[in-house]
């Protein structure tokens, strides 16, 4: 009998090209996304050694952390090292013969958007990005992660990386998810059980009814978030849903190439009795809205709950980490979480800048008003979310409320371009990492749902979405 | 890249559980081409004020420290993003190796990629080491690759993990890519059968 092989195992089955004498293999990679800010040395080295870019229709060129989000901005960047870096991705690009999409083209977006987009990301391929949130793509049933910048090299020279296999773990959800709660609140329950480095080592597999009954957007939310709980990369089984989302699409095969490769999608599962070296299992049913109160993505507490006091610590270790955390955030221990104000709020990110994303938020605000403390934005993903919010109307519900309505890209996740928080101030967002400085030097960051986001920008503080009217 | 054989040399304590990339080199930093010149930005949410005078508290501004070659940290050192302007930002700083009990798999990775060793110890190790590195410049220590071992100044002896391959490529500062294309026919017959999948 064949050995039963979990979904991870399938995929990295198909892609290796060799194996090394002590086990770690050279594995082949099917795409290859590239944006601006981890790829100048990588074409550099290429230059310096003479090489060239081994296999340029597999790899996709787009800008996305540094541009502005004001159309205004993006077509005249002030920024003197934003702007050369951007142009240094138009030269690369035309240096090498690689395809880009540039701050106007419509299918610009954030890199980890625009993959699945057009197509790019298929299931049962090997991606990488100089990126983290890659794990992104393991929505569609990709082995997807981040890499450095050698590694970026590596890959456009050889189109190969060297790995050693990470191990399996399943975290399978059980139940329907309550109302009000959502992908990204099951994604940080998740971290906060597990802890930021409890998936170091390895590759998570979701599964269970609540990531089945997902949408491809939720799962995608899920996904990216992998890196957050230590691992590289996650993965969801392909099934019809995903199929539905990628038919037609720009990249995707068509023809009797799309029937083929459905096939050959449908087989991409865990096998019944597969081994998993770590097993974890939550109840959907019970998970609240989730709202982090410190600055590691698995300081997560409860709606309902309050930020932990340092008295609560187990050990000296954890005492210095939440006093430092707490000292950070300006917090003292003991606050309820639906007491916090906040000053900003920004939806958007690889974690929640798609339609689905924008859609729940505008839900929450339609006909409100966004307290007038409180600045808050919407930052599309892709120029492609953006023109299909447009479509629904959703910009002119935010723009009522008194939200900003911008220009699509990485924006506020990571204050690379003019979107940054001023210190002290404090921020909903629905983006992926709450961690010192992140949104900008001393700023403080609260990650929760595009929901939650919305409703706290109404109330000028966390508010519980499940009692939301 | 610079081999990495044996180190001698003033190990800063950062008691600091999860430091993650932001920390190591925040995101204005990411904005060159090159890859020199980050160490202006190593930590620098931590080693300077908002003025931009130097924080006098942060270790590496205590003149015990400034010169230091190794970091004692606390677990999951790297986590966060995959930019690996950290190790360079590290390296420019002259820092060579860093011990921690545990680090994040992408950073783990891109140490390997720039020479720098990040040597994994069991967290009572940790502590002696850290308590060694707390004693200030009197309290070199000695990093040994080959060996796999660190030697603080009372002689102590620690061992640290290390995959054979990993050890190998720093011990003769090899060139991933260099290593990869010797096995540019393995590649061009893999893509020969795998191109042809519709999916692929």
């Amino acid at each position: 009998m064949a050995k039963l092989r979990t979904l991870y195992d399938k995929i990295w089955d198909d892609h290796v090209v060799d194996v090394q004498p002590d086990g770690s293999c050279l594995l082949y990679i099917d795409r290859h996304l590239v944006h601006e800010v981890t790829s100048p040395q990588a074409f550099e080295g290429l230059r310096m050694a003479g090489r060239k870019v081994r296999a340029p229709e597999k790899t996709l060129l787009v800008v996305d952390h540094n541009v502005p989000t004001t159309a205004e901005a993006r077509s005249h960047v002030v920024d003197p090292e934003s702007k050369a870096q951007i142009a240094q991705l138009a030269q690369n690009a035309s240096d090498f013969g690689l395809e880009y999409y540039d701050a106007f083209d419509k299918r610009q977006g954030i890199v980890h958007i625009i993959g699945p987009e057009q197509g790019f990301t298929l299931p049962g391929t090997t991606i990488v990005c100089g990126d983290s949130h890659t794990s992104t793509h393991g929505a569609f049933g990709a082995l997807a992660h981040g890499i450095g910048t050698s590694e970026v090299e590596h890959v456009l020279a050889t189109q190969t990386l060297l790995q050693s296999k990470a191990k399996n773990m399943r975290v399978t959800v059980n139940g329907k998810l309550p109302a009000g709660v959502t992908a990204k609140d099951i994604i940080m329950a998740i971290i906060g059980q597990i802890g930021t480095a409890g998936g170091t080592g390895h590759v998570i597999e979701f599964a269970g009814e609540a990531i089945r009954d997902l949408s491809m957007e939720g799962r995608m939310t899920v996904c990216n978030m992998t890196i957050e709980g230590g691992a590289r990369a996650g993965l969801i089984a392909p099934d019809e849903k995903t199929f539905a989302y990628l038919k037609d699409r720009p990249k995707a095969p068509k023809g009797a190439a799309w029937d083929e490769a459905v096939r050959y999608w449908k087989t991409l599962h865990s096998d019944e009795g597969a081994h998993f070296d770590t097993e974890i299992t939550l109840d959907a049913a019970s998970l609240p809205p989730i709202v982090t109160w410190g600055t590691s993505p698995e300081d997560v507490a409860s709606i309902e709950g309050v930020v932990p006091r340092v008295d609560d610590a187990r050990n000296d270790q954890q005492k210095a980490k939440i006093q430092r955390a707490l000292d950070y955030m300006g917090l003292k221990g003991g606050e309820k979480i639906a007491d916090l104000k906040v000053d900003r709020v920004f939806i958007g990110s690889c974690t929640n800048g798609r339609i689905e994303d924008l859609r729940a938020a505008a839900k929450v605000i339609e006909g409100k008003k966004v307290a007038a403390h409180v600045n808050a934005m919407v930052v599309p993903g892709s120029g492609l979310v953006k023109d299909q919010a447009e479509a629904e109307g959703l910009d002119k519900i935010f723009v009522a409320a008194g939200f900003e309505w911008r220009e699509p890209g990485c924006s506020m996740c990571l204050a690379m371009n003019p979107d940054k928080l001023a210190p002290g101030e404090r921020c909903a967002s629905t983006s992926n990492r709450n961690f010192e400085g992140r949104q900008g030097f001393k700023g403080r960051t609260h990650l929760v749902s595009p929901a939650m986001a919305a409703a706290a920008a109404i109330a000028g503080q966390f508010v519980d979405i499940r009692k939301w009217s | 890249m610079d081999k990495f054989t044996t180190l001698t040399g003033v190990a800063a304590p950062l008691p600091i559980t999860n430091v993650d990339t932001d920390m190591i080199i925040p995101k204005q930093y990411l904005k060159t081409i090159a890859r020199t010149g980050l160490g202006a930005g190593l930590f620098s949410e931590m080693r300077f004020k908002e003025d931009g005078s130097e924080n006098p508290h942060f270790v590496l501004n205590k003149p015990a420290y400034r010169k230091a070659t190794i970091l004692v940290a606390e677990d999951n050192f790297g986590c966060g993003s995959s930019r690996e302007h950290a190790p360079w930002a590290l390296l420019d700083y002259g820092i060579r190796c860093v011990i921690s009990t545990s680090f994040a798999d992408i950073f783990y990775n891109n140490c390997f990629q720039n020479g720098i060793l990040p040597a994994k110890v069991s967290p009572e190790d940790l502590k002696k080491l850290m308590d060694d590195a707390s004693r200030g410049a009197n309290a070199t220590l000695t990093v040994d690759l080959e060996r796999q071992e660190i030697k603080g100044p009372d002689g102590g002896v620690v061992k640290f993990e290390i995959a054979e391959f990993n050890k190998h490529c720093l011990l003769n500062g090899l060139d991933a890519i260099g290593l990869t294309l010797v096995k540019s026919d393995k590649i061009k017959s893999f893509e020969d059968k795998h191109n042809t999948h519709a999916w692929a």
